[in-house]
C-alpha cells in the first residue's frame, strides 16, 4: 500500500479532489485532512477493504502556541494485516476549537478524546461522555496550552514548591 | 522540618474532585452503585471503579483515572531530550528497561543514528530489556494470584524477582528505576562477570518456571476462577486497541518485535505466544495469565542467546565504548514523529514534534498501554459477576503509573 | 524484651513500668495499612516478601484503614489523590503513625517544579512522622524507618500525657 493508493481511493470515496495535503517531514507520511471531512475520512480509511485501519493507536493533541493561534490533533492509524502506519493532523482555530467525535468508530478514541479535551480544552463533538478524565473535576484551566498558569491555590495546598 | 498543614477541609471536597457518573436518586431499587478504589488492594495502585450492579451482576463499569497524574507530558515538554529518560521510567515503574529502549530508539530515528549504534549496545539493551519484561510478567502474575486468592505464588514471584532486580542494579546501580539506556548508547558496559551470573540465572528459574505452571497455571481453583471468565474477542479486542498479551491471548500473533522488527530483535530466535483456549474460551483471563507464562519462555530464550552472542561475536574489549555515539546535544530536525515499541503490557508509543531549534521537545505524547488496555474494562465486566470483577481487573495487568502518566 | 527470659525465673512475674509495657506491645506490632500509590508502593511490596520479610518485626500490611497504626506514603500524592488521602488518615484510629515513603512523598521528588498537579509534599495534607528518603528508597530504608519510628514509640507516653504536665507546672 502507498500513501498515493490511499488518497486517491479516498478522493473516489468522497467524491472530492485535492483536498489532502502530505506532511513530508512527519515520520509516518502524514495527511493534513480540513476539520470538516475527519469523520468521513476516517469512516472510509475504517471501512474500505483495500485499507482495513483497523486500529487506532494514539491521539495526541498539540498546541501550537499564542502566536501561531491553532491547535493541532494529530491521529495514529496503524493497519494490522497491510502493516501500513499513518498519520492524520488536523489543523484547528484555537479560539474556537472543535472537532467530530470519531469514538464510535474506533473505541480507543474515546478516552484518548477524553484526554485530549482535559489537558487542551478541545471539544470532540458528538463524544458520548466528554468528562475530565485525569485532573479533578473542579480543576482550572487546560495544562498543556502553552499559555497555561496553573492556579496559586488547590483546597489551600499551595501548588508551586 | 515537617511544613504546616495546608489542606483545608470542606465536606464535599471528594464529591467535588470526582463525581460519580451514576446518581443515587435517579437509580431504580434494584440497582446499586458500589466504589471499588481508590485505596483497594486489588486495585493494583489508585483506581477507582464505579460498579452499577444489579443484585450481583455487573451492568455498568466507570473507571476514574487521575490519581497518579504526574504530569509526564508536561515535563517532557520543559526538559531536554536526555533529561526525560528518568521520567519515561517512572511512567511504567515496573518495565523501565522497556520504555528507556522505547524512548532512546525514537529519539535515535528522528536524529538519523539508529544504524550506528554498535551491535553489542544493542544486545545489551535487549538483554536488559527482556530481563526486565520477566520481572514485570512476574509480578503480574504474582499479584494476579494473589487477587483470586493464592497467597504463595506472590512470594514466590517476587522471591525470583528479586534475583532480577540484583542483577539489574549490579548493571545500573538503581533497582527499580534504572536510567541505564541512553540516547545513543548505554551509561556503562556490562560489569565483568555479569554473563556467567545471569547465566545461573537462568538456569536457577527454568525449573521454578515449572512448578510456578504445575502449581499455580494448571490449579484446579485457579482455573475454576479463571477460565470462561472476561472472555475479550478478537474484534473488539482490535476496535479498542488493545495490544500486548491481551491482544494475543484473543488470538492474534501481533508482537511488534516481529512486525516492527526494531533492535536486533530480527536476528534472535523466538516464538509468540497466542491464547488457544485451552481451559475456557479464547481469551479469558486463564489465557491471558498463560500467554504471559509463555512470554516468559521466550524470554529465557532470547536472554540465553543474547548471553551467547555477547560471550562469542560481540565480546567485551577494552576498547569498547558505550557511549561512543552518544550525542553531545540532541537536536533533531522539525517534524512529527510516532514510535513505537512492544512494552510488557503492550504496544507503547511515543509522538514527538521536534520544532528543529532547540533540545527540548515541543510535543512529546506517550501512548501508554495499561491507559489503552484498562479502557476495554466496561466491555469485560459488563453481565459478569462481582467476584470476578477482581479476576478481570487482574488479568488486565496495569499499572497506574503508566495510565495516568 | 532481653528482661522477659531473665524474669521467668522469680515465678513468671515481671515488674515493668506501664508505659514501657504498653509501648512495647505497640511497636512490636505495627500494622501497616496497604496502600500503595506509585513506584514505592513496589518496594514496599517487596520489603514484605522473604528476602525482606517485615514479618520478623511484627509488622503485617492490612487491607482496612480503621484496623492499622501505620500508613505508609509509598509514592506521588497528586491533588486528586490528597482529599482521599486525608479521609483514609481521619479513618485511622488514634494513636496514628505516618511514614512518607520516598522523595514525592517527602517533598515532590523529582516532580517539584513542572509538576502542576503534584503535592510538593504530603506534609501539607497529613502529619507526618518519619520521613524515608531515595527514589524509590530500599526495601532496607524502609525497614529503617520503621525501626526510627519504633524508637518514637517506645519513648512516647501513654500515662502521663505531656501537655497535662506543662499545665500544671504553669499553675504551680
Amino acid at each position: 500500500m502507498q500513501l498515493e493508493d490511499i488518497i486517491k481511493i479516498l478522493e473516489n470515496k468522497l467524491d472530492k479532489t485535492s483536498f489532502l495535503t502530505i506532511d513530508e517531514q512527519s515520520s509516518p507520511t502524514a495527511l493534513i485532512v480540513p476539520d470538516t471531512d475527519l469523520r468521513s475520512v476516517c469512516q472510509v480509511l475504517f471501512e474500505d477493504s483495500k485499507l482495513y485501519f483497523d486500529m487506532l493507536s494514539c491521539i495526541s493533541g498539540i498546541d501550537n502556541g499564542v502566536e501561531a493561534n491553532t491547535f493541532e490533533v494529530a491521529y495514529n492509524l496503524y493497519s494490522i494485516p497491510f502493516d501500513f502506519q499513518l498519520m492524520l493532523k488536523v489543523i484547528l482555530d484555537r479560539e474556537n476549537a472543535k472537532i467530530d467525535t470519531i469514538s464510535d468508530i474506533w473505541k480507543t478514541a474515546n478516552w484518548h478524546e477524553r484526554e485530549t479535551y482535559d489537558l487542551f480544552g478541545i471539544t470532540f463533538e458528538g463524544h458520548p461522555d466528554l468528562r475530565r478524565i485525569l485532573l479533578p473535576a473542579d480543576w482550572e484551566g487546560y495544562p498543556l496550552r502553552k499559555d497555561y498558569k496553573h492556579q496559586e491555590y488547590y483546597r489551600g495546598i499551595k501548588v508551586e514548591y | 522540618m515537617a511544613g504546616k498543614i495546608q489542606y483545608e477541609y470542606k465536606d464535599d471536597n471528594l464529591v467535588k474532585s470526582e463525581p460519580n457518573k451514576y446518581v443515587e436518586e435517579e437509580l431504580k431499587s434494584t440497582e446499586v452503585v458500589i466504589n471499588l478504589g481508590p485505596q483497594h488492594p486489588s486495585t493494583h495502585g489508585v483506581l477507582r471503579l464505579e460498579v452499577l450492579a444489579e443484585g450481583e451482576l455487573i451492568k455498568d463499569i466507570v473507571p476514574h483515572l487521575g490519581y497518579l497524574h504526574r504530569c509526564f507530558e508536561k515535563h517532557a515538554e520543559s526538559l531536554p531530550y536526555n533529561q526525560i529518560i528518568p521520567y519515561v521510567d517512572r511512567m511504567d515503574y515496573l518495565a523501565a528497561m522497556n520504555s528507556e529502549h522505547a524512548y532512546a530508539m525514537g529519539v535515535e530515528k528522528m536524529l538519523g543514528i539508529q544504524d550506528k549504534i554498535p551491535k553489542r549496545v544493542e544486545f545489551i539493551r535487549v538483554l536488559v530489556a527482556e530481563l526486565n519484561r520477566m520481572s514485570s510478567h512476574f509480578v503480574a502474575i504474582g499479584t494476579y494470584a494473589m487477587d483470586i486468592g493464592a497467597f504463595t505464588p506472590f512470594f514466590w514471584m517476587m522471591r525470583d524477582r528479586e534475583h532480577i532486580q540484583r542483577l539489574l542494579e549490579w548493571v545500573s546501580g538503581a533497582r527499580m528505576l534504572y536510567n541505564y539506556i541512553w540516547i545513543g548508547g548505554l551509561f556503562y558496559d556490562l560489569p565483568v562477570g555479569f554473563e556467567e551470573r545471569c547465566m545461573e540465572f537462568v538456569r536457577y528459574f527454568k525449573p521454578k518456571l515449572k512448578e510456578l505452571e504445575e502449581i499455580v497455571i494448571q490449579n484446579k481453583i485457579f482455573i475454576e476462577r479463571t477460565a470462561n471468565v472476561g472472555v475479550l474477542s478478537r474484534d473488539v479486542a482490535i476496535n479498542y486497541g488493545v495490544t500486548g498479551p491481551m491482544l494475543r491471548a484473543s488470538g492474534l500473533r501481533l508482537d511488534l518485535r516481529k512486525v516492527d522488527g526494531y533492535s536486533v530483535y530480527p536476528e534472535l530466535d523466538f516464538d509468540i505466544p497466542i491464547g488457544e483456549g485451552k481451559m475456557g474460551a479464547v481469551g479469558d483471563c486463564w489465557d491471558r495469565t498463560y500467554v504471559r507464562v509463555l512470554e516468559v519462555h521466550e524470554s529465557i530464550k532470547i536472554i540465553e542467546q543474547c548471553l551467547h552472542r555477547l560471550k562469542t561475536d560481540h565480546k567485551r574489549t577494552r576498547e569498547f565504548n558505550p557511549q561512543e555515539v552518544v550525542p553531545k546535544k540532541v537536536r533533531p530536525k522539525s517534524g512529527d514523529f510516532y514510535v513505537r515499541a512492544e512494552n510488557p503490557k503492550g504496544e507503547l508509543g511515543f509522538f514527538f514534534r521536534s520544532d528543529g531549534r532547540s533540545d527540548i521537545p515541543f510535543r512529546c505524547k506517550a501512548r501508554a498501554c495499561s491507559f489503552v488496555n484498562l479502557s476495554v474494562i466496561p466491555e469485560l465486566g459488563k453481565g459478569n459477576l462481582i467476584a470476578d470483577l477482581v479476576a478481570i481487573l487482574g488479568s488486565i495487568d496495569i499499572v497506574l503509573g503508566e495510565v495516568d502518566r | 524484651m532481653g528482661l522477659l527470659d531473665k524474669q521467668f525465673n522469680s515465678g513468671g512475674v515481671m515488674i515493668t513500668k506501664v508505659d514501657d509495657f504498653i509501648n512495647w506491645a505497640r511497636l512490636s506490632s505495627m500494622w501497616p495499612m496497604t496502600f500503595g500509590l506509585a513506584c514505592c508502593a513496589i518496594e514496599f511490596m517487596t520489603a514484605g516478601t522473604p528476602i525482606y520479610d517485615l514479618d520478623r518485626f511484627g509488622i503485617v500490611p492490612f487491607a482496612s484503614p480503621r484496623r492499622s497504626d501505620v500508613m505508609i506514603v509509598a509514592g506521588t500524592v497528586t491533588f486528586k489523590m490528597g482529599d482521599r488521602l486525608r479521609r483514609l488518615y481521619e479513618q485511622m484510629p488514634e494513636p496514628r503513625y505516618v511514614i512518607s515513603m520516598g522523595s514525592c512523598a517527602n517533598c515532590g521528588g523529582p516532580y517539584w517544579e513542572h509538576g502542576y498537579h503534584v503535592v510538593k509534599g504530603v506534609d501539607r495534607i497529613i502529619p507526618v512522622d518519619v520521613y524515608v528518603p531515595g527514589c524509590p528508597p530500599r526495601p532496607e530504608a524502609l525497614i529503617g524507618g520503621f525501626l526510627k519510628l519504633q524508637e518514637k514509640i517506645r519513648s512516647e507516653s501513654r500515662m502521663a500525657p505531656k501537655a497535662l504536665e506543662k499545665m500544671m507546672s504553669e499553675k504551680a
